[in-house]
């Protein structure tokens, strides 16, 4: 554990300006190691969204720094961020925002269409990661066919597809019944512990974010405590 | 994203919301199908023209009148003796009549001398009174002269040989049934009476045989065409009584020049004339005027087409606006996942392009089929008298042309939604409910 593997040095957010400004973030610190799952806490508006953006550079800090591997992300830019954020990330949304109309595979293999991977290629992997989430028999059923539960393990076949070394989860559970939810956490959880994905979890779950190795409690836009999970 | 996916994708999602890409398609298949029709009405109207081209005059010859010394004033001209009144008449020349100065042997000398002429013959103006096969009646018969290098547009028999002794006639297809003959080919190498009468009021009688029968067309309307022999021995009988000097005054002559002639070089050629007194038009300056006023109805015609066009690309812009609305969302999704904004403007613009070549493809694909039906059914009821007109006619690069033009068009009208979609904030639209 030499170098986080993704890291923010007191990172501030802000937006408008003059009387409307709204100071989103106002200073964080954050490191993340490889291999580890860290749960990012807050009530809706405490920015911990906002911060989930920054780390997965979809935004870019007002001021700070965010770290990837080591080097600073600010001189990424245009193909090369984008590039970066196809191989590196998987994103799960509480919102599936899968294409309804599109079959499974298709949606599965989003990433990787936009990564530039040959049909054929593309449609080994699709298949491989719909089987390690048991939905191998769903890949031609059109995506809106699926429950919710299928519906979140597709987002989770689509976050893998592309083998990345960290993947995002905005309230992963948030649209499912408790019982669908346990069995989502079960998957995201094992991804991390075998395969060494790094897990980030942004929620207001209390029992998801407690599964996590690591939590951050975030409040108006400053991190107020951060916990390791007590040894069991 | 492979350039192949973004297409792929593109036509993929165009067949998303079927009835909205039906409608916008149906809305560019009207410009395309009007667009298609009326090219292709120029198309064929004008290869009709340049087609009868051949048999109103070869390229080489330009026919030349004598510029009346008053000819550039306005109201009524001062008589002179020596003037000539043509009418129409031979060549499919001037419309109306017009007055010129008669072309006089010394004239035919001073044209022959002209640089880039190669020969000069005075034009024979005979007005024979009748023809008659001698058993059938006998009717009245219009006569043009043949000129060298013309192509007569023959339903049976051969083009008449401007060398040769014998006496030839051309005979319009109307005339092969009242004059008793069975067909065209059964009119072939018979010989035929032509009536005229003198300056001095003597009718006499020629004899020419039928070497052809010429379908009407705007070059020969209804007259019959002599070779040089016949007309030369019309135009000797026409001639008795008349002074020397009368004889030997002509409307106008007919110049041949170099084939090879470039447009500025006849065009240089036609200003030796006018320096020297004469007018010289070719068979494109007669025929120009036919040609650009079809170019100009085609031109109003695909006006209108252009309009609809235009109409339908405003359908184009509004069903990818929605389009971009509704897939707000994905396009965050394929933003956050690392989709360049450039790759998302190729998406939405191919995607416009799609159902531009769509609606072009259909539109001309059926234009080209109802044209055909038309201008086929046309030709054999309301253009039966005039042969070889194919009212609409298609050429592979216009209809091409057509489809590219569309596609261009509807290219440009996605351009709008294209950006839209590109420059989309990855954050705001996943946030969009």
């Amino acid at each position: 554990m030499s170098h986080p593997i993704l890291a923010a040095y007191d990172l501030k957010k802000s937006y408008g300006r003059g009387p409307n400004r709204f100071d989103a973030l106002k200073g964080v610190t954050l490191e993340i190691f490889a291999g580890e799952s860290v749960a990012i806490v807050g009530k809706s508006g405490s920015g911990k969204s906002t911060l989930m953006h920054l780390l997965a550079l979809l935004d870019k800090p007002s001021t700070g720094t965010v770290e990837l591997g080591g080097s600073d992300t600010a001189t990424l830019k245009g193909k090369r961020l984008n590039e970066t954020r196809n191989k590196t990330f998987g994103f799960v949304f509480q919102q599936f925002f899968l294409t309804p109309g599109a079959s499974v595979l298709e949606n599965v293999v989003l990433p990787l269409k936009i990564a530039g991977i040959g049909s054929r290629s593309r449609k080994v992997r699709g298949h491989a990661a719909l089987d390690r989430l048991e939905l191998g028999d769903k890949a031609k059923s059109k995506a809106n066919a699926l429950s919710g539960g299928q519906k979140q393990r597709a987002v989770i076949a689509r976050a893998l597809v592309n083998d990345p070394r960290i993947i995002f989860a905005d309230e992963p559970t948030g649209n499912l019944d408790s019982a669908t939810g346990a069995i989502v956490e079960d998957i995201l959880f094992g991804l991390n512990r075998e395969q060494g994905i790094t897990l980030i979890i942004v929620t207001h779950d209390e029992d998801l974010a407690a599964r996590c190795d690591r939590r951050v409690y975030i409040r108006d836009g400053l991190v107020v405590t951060e916990e390791a999970r007590v040894a069991a | 994203m492979r350039a192949i996916d973004v297409v792929g994708s593109a036509i993929g999602n165009s067949f998303r919301s079927r009835l909205r890409t039906t409608l916008t398609v149906l809305a560019i298949f009207i410009g395309a199908f009007t667009l298609t029709i009326t090219n292709g009405l120029g198309t064929g109207i004008n290869a009709y023209i340049t087609d009868t081209v051949a048999a109103i005059g070869a390229n080489d010859v330009l026919t030349v009148t004598k510029v009346s010394a008053d000819a550039t004033t306005t109201g009524p001209q001062e008589y002179s003796p020596d003037q000539i009144t043509s009418g129409g008449g031979a060549a499919g020349g001037a419309a109306g009549r017009t007055t010129v100065a008669a072309i006089t042997p010394a004239d035919l000398t001073t044209i022959a001398a002209i640089d880039g002429v190669t020969s000069v013959q005075p034009s024979l103006s005979v007005t024979p009174d009748y023809v008659t096969t001698g058993s059938s009646k006998k009717y009245r018969l219009g006569l043009g002269s043949f000129v060298t290098g013309t192509t007569l547009q023959l339903s049976a028999g051969a083009q008449l040989d401007p060398d040769s002794s014998e006496l030839q006639i051309a005979l319009p297809v109307s005339f092969v049934e009242p004059l008793g003959f069975a067909s065209d080919a059964d009119a072939i190498g018979t010989t035929v009476q032509i009536g005229i009468t003198s300056a001095s009021g003597t009718q006499s009688v020629i004899d020419a045989t039928v070497v052809g029968v010429s379908e009407a067309g705007l070059g020969a309307t209804g007259n019959a065409t002599a070779n040089t022999a016949l007309t030369t021995a019309l135009y000797d009988v026409q001639s008795v009584g008349r002074s020397a000097t009368a004889k030997d005054s002509y409307a106008q002559a007919v110049v041949h020049f170099d084939q090879n002639a470039s447009a500025s070089e006849v065009t240089a050629l036609q200003g030796r004339f006018t320096a020297a007194g004469f007018t010289a038009r070719t068979v494109a300056d007669q025929i120009g005027t036919f040609k650009s006023v079809i170019d100009a109805i085609v031109l109003v015609l695909n006006a209108f087409a252009v309009i609809a066009l235009l109409a339908a690309s405003f359908g184009i812009v509004n069903t990818l606006l929605m389009s971009v609305q509704e897939r707000t969302r994905e396009i965050g999704l394929m933003k956050a996942m690392g989709m360049g904004a450039g790759r998302i403007f190729g998406l939405f613009s191919i995607e416009a392009a799609f159902i531009g070549f769509l609606g072009s493809a259909i539109g001309a694909g059926i234009a080209m089929i109802v044209g055909t039906v038309v201008s086929t059914a046309l030709s054999g009821a309301l253009f039966a008298n005039l042969p070889g007109l194919t009212l609409i006619a298609f050429t592979p690069g216009s209809i091409i042309a057509i489809i590219l033009i569309v596609m261009g068009i509807a290219f440009l009208a996605g351009t709008l939604p294209a950006w839209r979609a590109a420059r989309q904030d990855p954050i705001e639209s996943l946030r969009y409910e």
